[in-house]
C-alpha cells in the first residue's frame, strides 16, 4: 500500500513536467494545426536559458524563480519571432508544409545551442526551499515532487481560465472551431496566432527550466523528449489541455508501474522491455478505440479540405519526357562523369528516392500522412539482414525478402492506420513504427539489438561501386516508373477519388478505407525494396533503419520537392540525400546550414521544389 | 547537370577547406589519414578526444612526421548513426583516398563501421567503442580496438566490489542496449566467481537518456539491496544520483559504477558528484609520472583546459597509428596493420600493448573512489588496473571469437 | 409500374429528440417525388436513412424489394442508387471527364486494376454521358474550378454513369440562380422520365418542385402529414395550417 502510494506520487510527479510541455504543443497545434517539431528545441532552450539566467542572479529565491519565469518569456519571444520570420508566409501552402520549417529550426537550434552552451552537460540548479525530501505516512518523497504535483494542476487552471475567462482566450477558442468565421468578426488572425505561438513556445520553455531541479541541460533533451510529447497532445486528444493532461498522468502511472515491476514477463518479454514502447502501445490502443483520443474532439466532417485544393495530375508531356530521358541518360553515363565517391552519393539518393516516392504514393496520392514511413524500410532492411543472417540467403534472394517483410508489415499496420484520418492518422503509423523499433531493439538473439546486423555485403558480380550503382538504380529506376504509373492507374485515381472527397467516393460505390489499405501495403513494399537495397549499399542494418529521424528525413524529402507532384520526390529525395552526405563531410555546422537551407526553401518554394519548377515552366510558357 | 556541377563545387570547396587547415609548408607529400567521430552527436566525449589527437598531431609533425612525412589528419563527424557513418567512412576511402581510419565513440557505429573496414580492406583503429563485440564475436583482422572495452571494465569493479564483506545483495541498473547488458552481465558473472555468495536481487534497464529516476530509484529500493551496480551515464546519471540522494537509496550502501570516474560524465555533476563510489576513471589531476605531467602540461598549454579521457584516448590513437607505420616502415595497410599487431606503444599512462590474438589493447583504467574537493568530483584511493591483468586469456578469447 | 422504393415505418431520435418518426413512403419507376417540409422537419435525416448514411432505430426500407438497411452507402450505390449532394461533392483534383469516368470504373468493377491508365477507360461514354447533360465543351475542365450549375451537372452524370434505377437528389438546386435551377430541373426529369429512373429529392425551391414533382411528401416535426399530387398537397388544410401559409404567397 505504501509502495503503491510512492508510485503514484512519482508517476503524477513526472506527468507534471510532461504535461507542461505537451499543453504548448496542444495549444500550437489545436489553434494553427501546425505539428511543431520544434517543441522540444524550446523546451531544450527553455532549460539551457533558465540555467544561465539563474546563474546570472546567483540563486536565491528570487534569482531561481526569476530566471525561470525570464527563460519562459524569452523562449516565447523565440517562439513568437519564428511564427513572425517564417511560419506567417508558408500559412496558406499545402497542409504540413509548416512542418519543414520546424524541423529546420530543430537543426539550427541543434549547433546553436551546442556554439552558446558547449559540450557539456550543465547540472540544474536546485530550487531554494524545495531541496530534500520529507515524510509522507513514513515515505520519503522530495519535496520537488510535491511542488510538481501542485504546479501542473495550477498551470491547467490558469489555462482554462485564460481561454474561457478572457476574450483572447475565447477569440482562440473560436478560431480553434472556424477560422474564417473569425477573421469575419474583424480580428486579426496574424497576431492571433502569434500569440499563440508566445503561449506555446513558453509554456515549452517553461518545462524545460522547470525539470532543472531534477535534472540537467543537455544537448539530447530535445528530441529525447519530443515524441513522448506528441503521444501526450494526441491521447489526449489535439487541441485539449485537459485531455493532455490525463494523458500525460495515464502515461506516466503505466511506465512507473512497468519500472516498479521491471522484472515480471508476459510471454517472454519482461517489463522493463515495454518500458520505452509502453507510450506507443498506449496510444496505439487509446487510437484504436477513441480515433479522435481521450477528450478530442471529432473532426468535423467535412468534404473540404484545408489548403489550395490538389492539382491535376497529367501524363508526361513532351517536355518531361523529354527531361527523364535526359535524366536517364545522365544517370546511365554518370559512372563515366563521377568518380566513385559521387556513384555511392548518387546510389544512396536514388534509394533515398524511391523510399520518399513511396511515401509521396501514399500522403499525395492517397491522402494518407504518415509519420511512421521509416518502419517499412526498416522492414525492409530487416528482411535482407535476417534473411543473410539466420538463413544465410544470397543477394538475389535475400532483396525479394524486403518487399516481403515490409509489406506484411503495412499489411498488419495500415489495417489499424486506415480506420483513421489526418494527424491520428500520422501519430498511429508513428506509434507502429517505434513499436517495431522496439522490437528491432530489444530482440536481442533475433536482430542483434542495437548493435544491428553486419556482414550484408553485394556477391562479388554487383560489389563494385559500378556494379551496384547500376544494379539498385535500375531497381529504383523502374520502382519510380511503376509508382507514377499507380497514379495514373485505376487504382491511383480511386486513391486520388477517396483524397479529393471521401463522401462522394462512398456514393460512388468506392470502398475507401479497403483502397487506403492496399495503398498501404504498396507504398510498404516499395519502401521496403529501397530498405533492402540500403542495406546492402552500408553492408549493415542496424535499429536505425526504422527511427523517428529516418520518418521525419522521408517527410522532409516528399515535402521539399513537394507533396503533390509526382515528381517531387525526385528533387526533395535528391537534394536532402546529396546535400547532407556534402554537408556532413565538409563542416561540423552540417546541422545548422542543412537546417537554414530547407528554412530557405520553405519560405521561397511553398508549393515544393517541383512545383515551383512547374510554375517556372508554366511561366516560361506564357511567355512564349 | 546542376547536381553534378554543385557535387563538383562542394569537392572543390572541401578540398580547399582541408588544404587549408593541414601544415603544406614541407615539401613532402603527407600522409593522409581519416578519423570521424560523433562530433555533433556526442559532444561532451568527441571533442576533448579531438583535442587529444590534434596535440598528437601536432607533436609528431613538429618532430619532423612519419617516415620523413608529415601527417594529415582529414576529420569528419559521423552523423553519431552507422548509416551516416558508413557513408562518411566510404568518402574518406574512395574520394579523399585514405586507407587508415581511426575514431568513433557509439558501438554500433564502431561495428558497422569495423564490417567496413574488413569489406573494403583498410585498417580501422576503433579508439573509443565500449563494445566488446568489437573484439570477440564481430572482430576481424582490420579492426584494431584501443580503449578497455566493456568487459575489462566491469572486471575491475568486480574485482573491487568482491572485497566489500558485507555487500551480498545487489541490484543493477543499466542502460537497455548492448552496453549496459554486457557490463552488467560481465559483473555479474565475474562477481559470482569470486563471490558465490552473492546473490542479484533487481535490475533496472531504462532507455539511454529517457530515465525515469524517481521511479527507478525506488524500484531499487524497494528491493532492500546492501548494493548498487550502476551503468548509466550523462544525463541519466546526473538525474540518477539526485533522485538516489534526494530519497536516500544510496545511504549505508556500495555502489559501484562504470566510467562514473571519467571527466566527461562525472564532472557536470560538480559537488553534488557522489561520495564513496567506487568508479574506474581517469584522475588526470592526481597522477604523478613523468610521462603523465609532460602530457597534462602540453595539453594545458595548447587548449587551456584540462584533459578528459576521451583526450587521452585521441592522443594514444594517433600516436599509435604513427609509431605502426613507422616500424613498417611504409604507409601501406597490410604492412602497418601486421606491425600493429603485438606493437607497444608508450602512453602518458604507461605502455599500451595491442594483442596479437584479437587486436585489443590492453590500455588500462585507474579504479578508485569519488569525492568532492574544493566543489569538484574527485577520486581518492585510486590505484591504476592495466588491463592486461583483466582481459580474458587467449583460449577464452577464441572461445567468444567463434561465437556470434 | 413496378414499385422502386418502399419505405416503412422508418423513425430515429437523436438524444431525446425523435428527429423522424414513423414515415412511409412509395416510388415507382420513372416517378419524381419531393421530400419537403420547414427548416428541421425531417427531411435530411429522412434521406440520410434512405440512403445508408445513417442507420435508423426503426422501420424497413426496401429497393427493389430488398432491405437495404444497414448497409454502408457504397454498397447501396451498388444496388442501383445513385445520389447528389446538397453541396456538391467531386473529385476537385481532376477533368470532369475524369470525373465521369470514376464513376464507369466502379461501375464495371474496375478500381483495383494496377495497370493501364484510368484517362483511357471509358473515355467515350463518360463523353456521350457528359453530352447529356450538355457539358460536353467543359470535359477537360478541373471538376475544382468548374462554376457551381455545372458540378450539379456533373454529379448528375457521375450518377447515371451506373444506370441507376433510384436516384437520391438532396437539394439539387440550392445554391444555384434561377435561371439555372429551372434548367437543371428540366434536364433531370427528362432524362429520367426517358430511362424510367425513380427520383426522390428534397428542395426549398417551391418553384422546382411543383413544377417537377410527380408526387409531393410534406414532412413536419418528423411525420408525414401529406402525400399525393402536387394540387392535391396545395390544396391540404393540414399542410397549408403548418406550411403552405408561409409559402402561398411565394408560389
Amino acid at each position: 500500500m505504501d509502495l503503491l502510494l510512492q508510485q503514484l506520487l512519482t508517476g503524477v510527479a513526472s506527468a507534471s513536467g510532461l504535461f507542461l510541455v505537451a499543453s504548448g504543443l496542444t495549444i500550437i497545434f489545436g489553434v494553427t494545426r501546425i505539428v511543431n517539431f520544434a517543441h522540444g528545441s524550446l523546451y531544450m532552450l527553455g532549460a539551457y536559458l533558465a540555467v544561465s539566467l539563474i546563474d546570472l542572479f546567483g540563486g536565491g529565491h528570487l534569482g531561481f524563480w526569476g530566471g525561470v519565469i525570464l527563460a519562459m518569456l524569452a523562449v516565447g519571444l523565440i517562439g513568437a519571432l519564428f511564427e513572425i520570420t517564417v511560419l506567417r508566409r508558408i500559412y496558406q501552402a499545402p497542409e504540413l508544409f509548416q512542418l519543414l520549417a520546424t524541423f529546420g529550426l530543430v537543426l539550427v537550434v541543434q549547433d546553436v545551442t551546442l556554439l552558446i552552451w558547449g559540450p557539456q552537460d550543465l547540472l540544474g540548479p536546485r530550487a531554494p526551499g524545495l531541496t530534500g525530501a520529507t515524510q509522507i505516512f513514513g515515505l520519503r518523497v522530495p519535496v520537488y515532487d510535491l511542488f510538481l504535483i501542485a504546479f501542473a494542476p495550477l498551470v491547467l487552471l490558469v489555462l482554462w481560465l485564460l481561454f474561457n475567462r478572457t476574450r483572447w482566450g475565447i477569440l482562440i477558442r473560436a478560431a480553434t472551431q472556424d477560422q474564417q468565421m473569425v477573421t469575419a468578426l474583424g480580428v486579426n488572425q496574424k497576431w492571433l496566432f502569434t500569440g499563440v505561438f508566445f503561449l506555446g513556445a513558453a509554456l515549452a520553455g517553461l518545462g524545460g527550466a522547470i525539470q532543472l531541479p531534477k535534472g540537467d541541460a543537455n544537448l539530447h533533451m530535445d528530441l529525447q523528449l519530443i515524441a513522448a510529447v506528441f503521444v501526450v497532445v494526441v491521447v489526449g486528444g489535439m487541441g485539449s489541455i485537459l485531455g493532455a493532461y490525463l494523458a500525460a498522468l495515464l502515461i506516466s502511472l503505466i511506465r512507473v508501474l512497468l519500472i516498479t515491476n521491471a522484472q515480471l514477463t508476459f510471454g517472454g518479454i519482461a517489463a522493463w522491455q515495454m518500458e520505452l514502447v509502453s507510450m506507443f502501445l498506449v496510444m496505439a490502443l487509446v487510437l484504436i478505440a477513441r480515433p479522435w483520443g481521450l477528450l478530442g474532439r471529432r473532426e468535423v466532417a467535412s468534404d473540404q479540405r484545408s489548403g489550395t485544393p490538389e492539382p491535376r495530375l497529367r501524363p508526361a508531356d513532351a517536355t518531361l519526357r523529354i527531361a527523364g530521358g535526359l535524366l536517364l541518360v545522365v544517370l546511365l553515363g554518370l559512372p563515366w562523369i563521377v568518380g566513385s565517391y559521387f556513384l555511392s552519393v548518387a546510389t544512396e539518393a536514388l534509394i533515398f528516392v524511391l523510399f520518399a516516392a513511396s511515401l509521396q504514393f501514399l500522403m499525395g496520392v492517397g491522402g494518407i500522412i504518415s509519420f511512421g514511413h521509416a518502419a517499412y524500410f526498416g522492414l525492409g532492411a530487416y528482411g535482407v539482414g535476417l534473411a543473410v543472417r539466420h538463413w544465410g540467403m544470397s543477394m538475389e534472394v535475400a532483396l525479394l525478402a524486403a518487399p516481403l517483410l515490409a509489406g506484411v508489415g503495412a499489411l498488419v499496420f495500415g489495417w489499424f492506420c486506415v480506420r483513421l484520418s489526418g494527424v491520428y492518422l500520422a501519430m498511429l503509423t508513428l506509434a507502429f513504427a517505434q513499436i517495431a523499433w522496439s522490437i528491432a531493439f530489444q530482440w536481442i538473439d533475433l536482430t542483434g539489438g542495437d548493435n544491428g546486423i553486419i556482414g550484408i555485403w553485394p556477391p562479388d558480380w554487383a560489389s563494385s561501386v559500378t556494379n551496384f550503382y547500376y544494379l539498385a538504380g535500375a531497381i529504383c529506376v523502374i520502382g519510380l516508373l511503376c509508382l507514377r504509373h499507380l497514379a495514373f492507374s485505376p487504382f491511383g485515381y480511386t486513391l486520388r477519388a477517396g483524397r479529393d472527397s471521401p463522401l462522394r467516393a462512398d456514393a460512388l460505390g468506392i470502398d475507401v478505407r479497403q483502397h487506403r489499405w492496399f495503398a498501404f501495403v504498396l507504398a510498404g513494399v516499395f519502401a521496403g525494396i529501397a530498405g533492402g537495397l540500403f542495406a546492402y549499399l552500408k553492408g549493415s542494418v542496424s535499429p536505425e533503419t526504422l527511427s523517428i529521424s529516418l520518418s521525419i528525413d522521408a517527410l522532409v524529402m516528399v515535402l521539399l520537392g513537394g507533396v503533390q507532384t509526382l515528381t517531387g520526390p525526385i528533387f526533395g529525395g535528391a537534394l536532402y540525400s546529396v546535400l547532407k552526405n556534402e554537408l556532413i563531410s565538409l563542416t561540423n555546422y552540417w546541422r545548422s546550414i542543412l537546417g537554414l537551407i530547407i528554412v530557405l526553401l520553405v519560405v521561397l518554394f511553398p508549393q515544393g521544389l517541383a512545383g515551383a519548377a512547374e510554375s517556372l515552366r508554366g511561366r516560361l510558357g506564357t511567355s512564349r | 547537370m546542376t547536381r553534378i556541377s554543385w557535387c563538383n563545387a562542394a569537392a572543390v570547396a572541401a578540398a580547399i577547406l582541408v588544404s587549408s587547415g593541414a601544415a603544406l609548408a614541407q615539401a613532402e607529400e603527407p600522409i593522409r589519414l581519416g578519423e570521424f567521430n560523433s562530433y555533433t552527436g556526442f559532444a561532451a566525449f568527441t571533442l576533448p578526444y579531438r583535442d587529444g589527437w590534434t596535440l598528437a598531431l601536432e607533436e609528431i609533425n613538429e618532430a619532423g612526421g612519419v617516415l620523413g612525412r608529415p601527417l594529415e589528419v582529414i576529420s569528419r563527424d559521423d552523423g553519431a548513426s552507422p548509416a551516416a557513418a558508413i557513408a562518411v567512412a566510404n568518402e574518406l576511402v574512395t574520394r579523399e583516398g585514405v586507407d587508415i581510419l581511426f575514431g568513433t565513440l557509439l558501438s554500433n557505429v564502431g561495428v558497422a563501421v569495423s564490417d567496413f573496414a574488413r569489406q573494403r580492406k583498410v585498417l580501422f583503429l576503433a579508439a573509443e567503442p565500449l563494445t566488446d563485440t568489437l573484439a570477440w564475436s564481430h572482430g576481424n583482422d582490420y579492426t584494431f580496438r584501443l580503449r578497455p572495452g566493456t568487459y575489462v571494465q566491469a572486471a575491475m569493479l568486480a574485482e573491487e566490489a568482491a572485497k566489500i564483506e558485507d555487500a551480498v545483495r545487489w541490484v543493477t541498473i543499466a542502460p537497455n542496449y548492448e552496453y549496459g547488458q554486457a557490463a552488467v552481465a560481465a559483473f555479474k558473472e565475474l562477481l559470482k566467481e569470486k563471490r558465490p555468495d552473492v546473490e542479484f536481487v533487481g535490475e533496472q534497464w531504462p532507455g539511454q537518456g529517457q530515465i525515469d529516476a524517481g521511479a527507478a530509484v525506488q524500484a531499487l529500493e524497494a528491493a532492500n539491496p546492501d548494493a548498487i551496480f550502476n551503468v548509466t551515464f550523462s544525463s541519466d546519471l546526473a538525474r540518477f544520483v539526485r533522485e538516489g540522494e534526494v530519497r536516500g537509496l544510496f545511504e549505508g550502501r556500495t555502489v559501484a559504477s562504470l566510467l562514473s570516474g571519467e571527466p566527461e560524465w562525472i564532472d557536470p555533476l560538480g559537488a553534488e558528484a557522489p561520495e564513496g563510489w567506487i568508479v574506474t576513471g581517469y584522475p588526470w589531476y592526481a597522477i604523478d609520472t613523468p610521462e603523465h605531467d609532460s602530457f597534462l602540461k602540453k595539453y594545458q598549454e595548447r587548449f587551456d583546459d584540462y584533459p578528459r579521457l576521451g583526450s587521452l584516448v585521441g592522443y594514444i590513437a594517433l600516436h599509435s597509428i604513427a609509431l605502426a607505420m613507422e616500424e613498417a616502415g611504409t604507409t601501406e595497410v597490410e604492412a602497418v596493420i601486421e606491425s600493429l599487431r603485438g606493437l607497444t606503444v608508450e602512453s602518458p599512462i604507461g605502455p599500451v600493448t595491442y594483442r596479437e590474438i584479437d587486436q585489443q589493447s590492453d590500455m588500462g583504467a585507474f579504479v578508485g573512489r569519488l569525492t568532492v574537493q574544493e566543489g569538484m568530483p574527485r577520486m581518492v584511493d585510486w590505484r591504476f588496473a592495466p588491463g592486461s591483468e583483466y582481459l580474458p586469456d587467449d583460449e577464452r578469447v577464441r572461445e567468444l571469437q567463434g561465437s556470434d | 409500374m413496378s414499385r422502386v422504393l418502399e419505405v416503412r415505418g422508418l423513425a430515429k431520435a437523436f438524444g431525446g429528440v425523435r428527429a423522424v418518426r414513423g414515415v412511409d413512403l412509395d416510388l415507382q419507376a420513372g416517378e419524381m417525388l419531393a421530400l419537403i417540409g420547414p427548416n428541421g422537419a425531417g427531411k435530411s435525416t429522412c434521406f440520410n436513412l434512405i440512403n445508408g448514411q445513417l442507420q435508423p432505430d426503426n422501420g424497413s426500407v426496401r429497393f427493389l424489394g430488398r432491405d437495404v438497411v444497414g448497409l454502408p452507402p457504397r454498397r447501396i450505390w451498388r444496388l442501383g442508387v445513385g445520389r447528389t449532394f446538397q453541396v456538391a461533392a467531386t473529385f476537385a483534383s481532376m477533368s470532369a471527364r475524369e470525373n465521369v469516368q470514376m464513376a464507369f470504373l466502379s461501375h464495371h468493377r474496375r478500381l483495383r486494376r494496377l495497370v493501364g491508365y484510368a484517362g483511357d477507360a471509358y473515355k467515350q461514354e463518360a463523353c456521350d454521358l457528359l453530352e447529356r447533360v450538355e457539358m460536353r465543351a467543359l470535359a477537360d475542365r478541373a471538376a475544382g474550378v468548374l462554376a457551381y450549375g455545372d458540378v450539379k451537372r456533373l454529379e448528375l452524370a457521375m450518377a447515371l454513369a451506373h444506370g441507376p434505377r433510384l436516384l437520391l437528389m438532396d437539394e439539387p438546386t440550392a445554391g444555384m440562380a434561377p435561371q439555372e435551377r429551372r434548367s437543371l430541373m428540366t434536364l433531370t426529369s427528362e432524362i429520367v422520365r426517358k430511362e424510367g429512373i425513380a427520383v426522390l429529392f428534397t428542395e426549398h425551391d417551391m418553384d422546382a418542385v411543383f413544377s417537377h414533382a410527380d408526387r409531393i411528401a410534406v414532412l413536419d416535426r418528423g411525420e408525414k402529414i401529406a402525400d399525393g399530387r402536387p394540387e392535391e398537397v396545395r390544396r391540404d388544410s393540414r399542410v397549408q395550417a403548418s406550411y403552405l401559409g408561409s409559402f402561398g404567397a411565394q408560389s
